[in-house]
């Protein structure tokens, strides 16, 4: 990596935003809060076409939801006033909450994709200024279906292909949905995906995917993280099969997909459902090379007592060689690895709830 | 007296020119909707603040007319005649 770059790392809190920046991702330095009292759920850094933009999805318990952004590393923020996100009265719905900011990539400038709860996706061309509602989603006949999780109800993720026209969306409750054109149509893709706390461990839809992550060397191989279960599909999702064995458990919330090299992920597990602490206390982040055949533990630098879970969003990779990996507890630790997860060092500690966590190596 | 006197709190002060006090000009009775509409004209940013897209009141704003909560009363449909006081107030949230 170019020592001479500076890699910011964005850390959204349950009460407030926190830029971390580091020149070597070994050392940093943390800012003050920004958005103080602010919960800060969904973050993305927008580093195409030569423009570092921080895009913040701000709560406030009093004031609502709202989208702000920075094109100078968090010097000077910007709300457009009438709301970057927004349903339209004859919806007879409200935003709740930004769970998700998801740049596409570099062959579509301008667009990115936002997650929100009520469970909804929205799509910007303008750099993430003004959001339109995707209706295909939003009419969906399932919708009146689709459920909440203790978090809420929400699409939390979203994944535009960058070598096609198709995106994958995951939402707790629903489970995977796929449009092959763009956003106008959506089809559940959920087979061979337990939902074992329906009377049904195998519907359609409805099953609780906490993450999914896209291979880089295949845009058809997708990774899930789910409310129990860890798998892979090699076809966009038609067909899923387990990769959680090796793994201590098979429940957690992250997952995390090496930006270049094929077969390699990470995930973060936790005991299980009903206990949601690192298995025995003791956090480790697990990394894939073959694309789920085999795991390997990485916990070098990580505290050994630790029971804090980390959520979906709170971890990310940067997009440096080597990749840098991060992640963040409801503790309020934030831990990063410069090495592919080999070792990590402690960036902050005693921040309120870590909600999200993204990282870009940004021009000087 | 033909005016509503609107106070504000701080933390939207910086949305009315920072302002404690708007006083706007009322020479009939109306509602609170119909006030906070005239409040919000040219401020979209404070209406999204106080009411969410359905134009519901949010849930953690309270808003009192001559010191009466409009949630014990008809809500954004509570009247508010010229001369009267209207404060909007966070109420207590957040851990």
């Amino acid at each position: 990596m170019n020592d001479q770059a500076t890699t910011v790392l964005a850390i959204g809190t349950k009460k407030g935003l926190w830029l971390a920046t580091s020149r070597n991702r070994r050392s940093w330095t943390l800012s003050d809060p920004l958005f103080l009292m602010q919960e800060v759920p969904g973050v993305g850094i927008d580093t195409r076409g030569g423009r570092t933009r921080i895009l913040v999805g701000t709560r406030s318990e009093h004031w609502g939801p709202s989208v702000v952004h920075s094109d100078d590393l968090g010097a000077t923020w910007t709300e457009p006033e009438r709301g970057s996100i927004g349903f339209d009265p004859d919806d007879g719905a409200a935003l709740e909450r930004i769970w998700q900011i998801q740049p596409d990539s570099e062959g579509r400038p301008g667009v990115v994709w936002a997650g929100c709860e009520p469970i909804s996706v929205w799509k910007s061309t303008d750099g993430g200024e003004h959001f339109e509602l995707n209706r295909g989603l939003w009419d969906h006949p399932h919708r009146s279906e689709w459920g909440a999780g203790y978090g809420g109800a929400a699409a939390h993720t979203v994944l535009p292909s960058p070598a096609d026209d198709s995106i994958h969306v995951a939402m707790s409750t629903g489970g995977v949905y796929r449009s092959m054109d763009g956003g106008t149509s959506w089809e559940p893709r959920n087979r061979g995906i337990s939902a074992y706390f329906l009377p049904d461990p195998q519907p359609e839809f409805g099953q609780c995917v906490h993450k999914i992550a896209r291979d880089a060397g295949n845009p058809r191989h997708l990774y899930a993280q789910n409310h129990h279960g860890v798998y892979a599909t090699p076809d966009a999702g038609d067909t899923w099969t387990s990769i959680a064995e090796g793994l201590p458990s098979d429940f957690g919330f992250v997952m995390l997909a090496h930006p270049r090299r094929p077969g390699t992920a990470w995930v973060v597990p936790l005991k299980a459902d009903g206990e949601r602490i690192p298995p025995d206390g003791e956090l480790a982040v697990h990394r894939t090379d073959d694309g789920g055949g085999s795991w390997s533990r990485l916990h070098r630098g990580l505290p050994t007592r630790e029971y804090n879970a980390v959520l979906r969003d709170a971890a990310a990779v940067d997009a440096a060689d080597p990749v840098g990996v991060y992640f963040g507890t409801r503790g309020g630790s934030v831990y990063a690895s410069a090495d592919e997860g080999e070792s990590f060092v402690e960036v902050a500690s005693h921040l309120p709830d870590v909600l999200t966590v993204r990282a870009a190596v940004v021009a000087d | 007296m033909d005016s509503v006197s609107v106070l504000i709190p701080t933390l939207l002060r910086p949305l009315v020119e920072g302002r404690s006090e708007v006083v706007l000009p009322a020479d009939a009775p109306m509602t609170v909707g119909g006030l906070l509409d005239r409040l919000s004209e040219g401020r979209p940013l404070l209406e999204r603040r106080i009411r969410d897209e359905t134009g519901a009141l949010r849930r953690y704003v309270n808003i009192y007319v001559g010191g009466e909560d409009v949630r014990r009363l008809e809500l954004l449909d509570t009247p508010v005649e010229p001369g009267d006081t209207v404060m909007v107030i966070q109420s207590v949230a957040g851990g």
